[in-house]
């Protein structure tokens, strides 16, 4: 794990496979996502996006294959959580924030109980990273005070509190109002132009076209075809991909 | 002013012999009154306290891996949820009560290190605590799962999610609930009478046997009572719910 260097993926999924019992959902699935690198994924829902991200911060076990996060394999039951979640963030599509906690709490939680960070240089962060996502002001709100937009924000900040090196957002704006839709992408859009590494499963075409610099689709639990953005809307190969895209676009 | 007071008692008692409140003028009969709320207050106190605290602890296990653990607490809860409190009370003082060890304070008497007092809390605090369990799994389990996802996912070891995200939501939501058994409880209290504790249901009984002209009164009184104490607890309760309340989830006003 030591070994690792930039040059290298920073994420490495290889041929991975996952079930439910008996319902198989990811059946052979490989990535490589470098540093600062955006990667989307796309598919019908129940194809495995959700779960194949979730695997990837060890929300989910898998059955059979290897993910490596800075050349750390995530599945060695030996693994550290602490040290891999320290530098993999996860966004939610529900946000998940913490109803009884303002959002400035909310952000500061984890770098103080896990991280045991001494709490001025905490809450300094905290604020800044509240700027960042264009919420100043909103810092002794709680969730249930803000709109679903800004609690995604909020989420987005309490992930980024932690300083991981790779942030996963899953369907995150797959609840939220079609106006609010717009301010969440333009943080993660921010995210993306300061060089963050990022792995989004999302439905927002347009955005994807936009911001990633890979496309992944996945159908039925493999990936059925990849390719960067241009070519992969204007030149899918695979009859599936042209389906979905036929569908959606 | 106070003379006043008794005079009025004296008077009535004299004209309505069903209602003699005698303990409003006979100084012997106040100090039973209020030598049984005393007893009454130290029941209550202490059962709620501890059967809290058996609450918190059971629904802790009940979500333990440990198979043994889970079934030790639910044949507690099963054991004192389906079996009536006033035969719990009186299995716990006369049949356990016998096995515990005894000392001697004078060299005369053998006194058993429990009291009636002790067995009483002893076993109302589990009664009451086996549906504290109950309620406090119920706000346990209305946390979602993808909150505490989000709590590991940010690095929370499993204690620490449990402590610092599940806890203090769960409380908020068992609060209505506790509030309705620890109700009960304090008006349980009173079956402490069948051994002898000198609570104030006990106290009062002595007083209308001594004086049959005071039972009505002193029921009334009972009444007073417990509609005040419970009404002390049920406003302690609101105030607490009002200020752990936060804007925006849960009750709703």
């Amino acid at each position: 794990m030591a070994d690792w260097t930039p040059e290298q993926p920073l994420v490495s999924v290889r041929d991975v496979h996952k079930s439910f019992g008996e319902l198989e959902v990811l059946k052979g699935v490989s990535l490589d996502v470098m540093k600062g690198e955006v990667i989307c994924i796309i598919g019908p829902s129940g194809s495995g996006k959700s779960t194949l991200i979730r695997c990837i911060n060890a929300l989910n076990d898998i059955q059979k294959g290897s993910i490596l996060v800075e050349g750390q394999e995530v599945h060695d039951p030996d693994l550290d959580k602490l040290e891999l979640r320290k530098k993999v963030g996860m966004v939610f599509q529900q946000y998940n924030l913490f109803p009884h906690k303002t959002a400035l709490e909310n952000i500061m939680m984890a770098p103080l109980k896990v991280l045991k960070e001494p709490k001025s240089e905490v809450e300094k962060r905290a604020r800044s990273l509240l700027a960042k996502v264009r919420l100043d002001g909103k810092e002794d709100s709680y969730p249930g005070e803000l709109s679903g937009g800004q609690q995604q924000r909020v989420a987005i900040a309490r992930s980024l509190a932690m300083q991981p090196d790779v942030m996963l957002f899953d369907e995150v704006t797959a609840a939220l109002d079609p106006e609010t839709v717009k301010e969440v992408l333009v943080t993660i859009k921010d995210l993306a132009q300061d060089g963050m590494t990022c792995i989004l499963v999302t439905h927002e075409m347009g955005f994807a076209r936009e911001v990633a610099d890979h496309i992944y689709f996945t159908d039925r639990g493999v990936i059925v075809e990849h390719g960067p953005p241009a070519t992969f809307f204007d030149d899918a190969k695979d009859p599936r991909t042209k389906e979905f895209l036929s569908q959606i676009l | 002013m106070l003379d006043l007071f008794r005079e009025f008692f004296i008077q009535l008692a004299e004209d309505q012999p069903r209602w003699n409140f005698i303990f409003f003028y006979d100084a012997r009969q106040w100090a039973r009154v209020v030598e049984g709320l005393y007893y009454t207050l130290l029941l209550s106190v202490a059962c709620v306290i501890f059967s809290v605290v058996i609450g918190i602890v059971g629904a802790w296990a009940q979500g333990s891996p440990s198979r043994l653990l889970r079934s030790i607490v639910q044949g507690y809860i099963q054991f004192f949820r389906n079996t009536p409190p006033f035969v719990q009370l009186l299995f716990f003082y006369f049949a356990l009560g016998q096995f515990t060890p005894t000392y001697s304070p004078d060299g005369w008497l053998q006194v058993p290190i429990i009291s009636n007092v002790g067995w009483a809390i002893i076993s109302l605090s589990f009664f009451a605590g086996a549906f504290n369990v109950e309620i406090f799994r119920a706000g346990i389990e209305a946390v979602p799962e993808s909150t505490r996802e989000a709590s590991e996912s940010l690095g929370f070891s499993r204690l620490q999610t449990y402590t610092e995200v599940v806890l203090p939501l769960a409380f908020r939501v068992s609060l209505p609930a506790l509030n309705n058994n620890l109700v009960n409880l304090v008006k349980t209290t009173t079956q402490a009478f069948a051994i002898a504790v000198p609570e104030l249901l006990y106290q009062s009984v002595t007083i209308w046997n001594d004086f049959p002209s005071a039972q009505y009164p002193t029921m009334l009184m009972l009444f007073c009572v417990y509609i005040g104490l419970v009404g002390i607890l049920v406003l302690g309760m609101h105030r607490w719910e009002k200020a752990m309340q936060i804007p925006g989830y849960g009750a709703r006003a």
